[in-house]
């Protein structure tokens, strides 16, 4: 239990730093998610922009990006977040890469969480005079508003799970210290901790988003 | 001029696989709608009512031919004025169609925000609304806390919110149980009656054209086959196409199966006898066979009514010597239709 206390510092400093590399990741991807998720949802073929070529173009770059496993990607997209960050390694690029990746994941399920809106309460907005785009931000939306914060609750574990090989570039938190100062050095006590604060913030983060959305949802 | 006048009206979707036929849902429609009526679009499903009314309003762009709202054509119309156009245009649905995520109030608000209407007059309008159908203690609950009645009643204030001279009801019935359909149809009427909103109702529901319509179009294959009174078109369709159509919903002539099990039963001829008023009477038909010495019994048939005016179809089965059946179906024929089935 010595080692725990003399770990401290660096234990807080891990942790800081996994709250820091998430809520910024689920921040900056979840509204690129979000943008390409509704240019997902309005071209669809019926929708209110519906634009074959448009829809083409996304959905392939999605499918293409979505599935590949976090750890290549981190490596793969370094270069460009070494052109937009200006660094390739460390805790800012881990997030810029963190935030392209999950902008690709959270566009499907913003995508999909939409698509559960009805079409006839779309078409009661257009008969009342709405354009497409108070359509969207008025009623589609706030409809889908629900199984969006239940989608958004489960992609922030998914990015804490990815965020965990964030610190094969260098980029700190609960994963990168487990590894360094749980595995290596034979000290399971320190790895059963951090995965206790992970279970802990996950657990947190899941009452929250189902508390939320069954306020939303009114259930 | 009509209220809306649709001439020649197509509306073609292109085909859903590549190498298919492109679908024709409204196939050279031609529809004068007077201000004031309720107009009823009847015809079974797949038959283009849906489409039709909602080319109407715009929501789907016509193919071809001109439809004119109001004195303005509104196939050339921007899609900015067109959404102008829909604030003056109500629609009710089959499935309601509220915002889940909005009060009652919120939904029957949205259409005078979407207005821009100040504020205050929203409001005021609004427990207006609440109150004509009836709802003003429920203003504060979500849809999926009221009965389909009363979510019915939230999309016809919903409709009226804009005070729009036509109201458009897609099977807004359909979803009801019958006692509930009832109200609704009320509410309707009074929404025609009181405030002169020009409704027009697509419906396969025979009750629905006969307690509200004045005016009845019969569809197929996105076609009009037939239009006219209520009362003309239901006792006395002219085409086999609508015939078939009022047959499922007006108890009249025997299919070939009750037939044949009625012959089963009965040895006589039989005859069927179709009543309209200002025709003959039935009492008078029932004598002339009295008189005659001929035995009947009515085997088959009812009698309808709508607004206030009465018809139907009998069949009886004759009794007695050919030749004088003969010379009463001759005579009767001079004064009501009479018709041998055999």
């Amino acid at each position: 239990m010595d080692v725990l206390v003399d770990l401290g510092p660096q234990f807080l400093e891990a942790t800081l730093e996994t709250l820091w590399l998430v809520f910024a990741s689920l921040f900056f991807g979840g509204i690129g998610g979000l943008l390409v998720g509704l240019a997902l949802y309005v071209t669809r073929a019926g929708n209110l922009f519906a634009n074959r070529a448009v829809f083409g173009v996304l959905n392939v770059i999605v499918n293409i990006f979505r599935p590949i496993p976090f750890i290549i990607f981190l490596t793969a997209f370094q270069p460009l977040a070494r052109t937009v960050v200006g660094t390739g390694i460390g805790t800012e690029a881990a997030i810029f890469t963190l935030s392209l990746a999950s902008t690709f994941g959270i566009s499907r399920i913003v995508e999909q969480n939409l698509l559960t809106v009805s079409p006839g309460v779309i078409e009661a907005a257009r008969a009342a005079g709405a354009g497409p785009i108070r359509t969207i931000l008025t009623i589609v939306l706030p409809e889908a508003l629900g199984p969006l914060i239940l989608g958004y609750t489960f992609v922030f574990v998914a990015i804490v799970d990815m965020s965990a090989v964030a610190g094969s570039i260098n980029g700190g938190g609960l994963g990168a210290f487990a590894i360094q100062y749980g595995f290596r050095q034979f000290e399971p006590v320190v790895t059963w901790t951090a995965l206790a604060i992970v279970i802990v913030l996950v657990q947190l983060v899941q009452f929250l988003g189902n508390w939320l959305a069954r306020k939303v949802l009114r259930r | 001029m009509p209220l809306v006048q649709i001439r020649d009206v197509t509306k073609v979707y292109p085909a859903s696989t590549r190498g298919g036929q492109p679908v024709r849902a409204i196939d050279g429609v031609d529809l004068d709608i007077e201000e004031g009526d309720v107009f009823g679009i009847i015809g079974y499903s797949g038959a283009g009512k849906s489409t039709l009314v909602r080319l109407i309003n715009a929501l789907e762009p016509a193919t071809s031919g001109s439809i004119v709202v109001d004195g303005t054509d509104i196939t050339t119309l921007p899609e900015r004025d067109l959404r102008k156009l829909r604030l003056g245009i109500g629609m009710i649905f089959q499935q309601f169609n509220l915002f889940s995520s909005r009060t009652v109030r919120g939904n029957v608000a949205y259409p005078l925000q979407v207005a821009g209407r100040p504020k205050a007059e929203i409001r005021a309008r609004v427990a207006e609304l609440l109150d004509f159908v009836g709802l003003a203690d429920k203003a504060s609950n979500y849809p999926d806390q009221l009965s389909g009645g009363q979510k019915q009643r939230v999309g016809i204030a919903r409709a009226l919110a804009t005070s729009p001279r036509i109201l458009l009801a897609d099977e807004a019935t359909s979803a009801l149980d019958p006692e509930t359909t009832q109200e609704v149809l009320e509410l309707l009427r009074t929404v025609n009656r009181d405030l002169g909103v020009t409704i027009i109702v697509i419906t396969h529901e025979m009750d629905v054209v006969q307690s509200l319509a004045t005016k009845v179009a019969v569809m197929e294959n996105g076609r009009v086959i037939e239009t006219g009174e209520v009362f003309d078109v239901f006792s006395k369709p002219e085409l086999p196409a609508s015939q078939r159509f009022v047959s499922t919903v007006v108890k009249g002539v025997p299919s070939a199966s009750e037939l044949a099990a009625l012959r089963e039963r009965h040895s006589g001829r039989f005859v069927t006898v179709s009543f309209r008023d200002g025709g003959a009477s039935q009492s008078d038909v029932f004598l002339e066979f009295g008189r005659e010495g001929i035995g009947f019994e009515l085997v088959y048939g009812g009698v309808n009514e709508i607004q206030g005016r009465a018809f139907g179809n009998l069949t009886l089965e004759l009794t007695g010597p050919d030749e004088r059946i003969d010379a009463v179906i001759a005579r009767l024929r001079e004064r009501i239709e009479i018709v041998e089935v055999v």
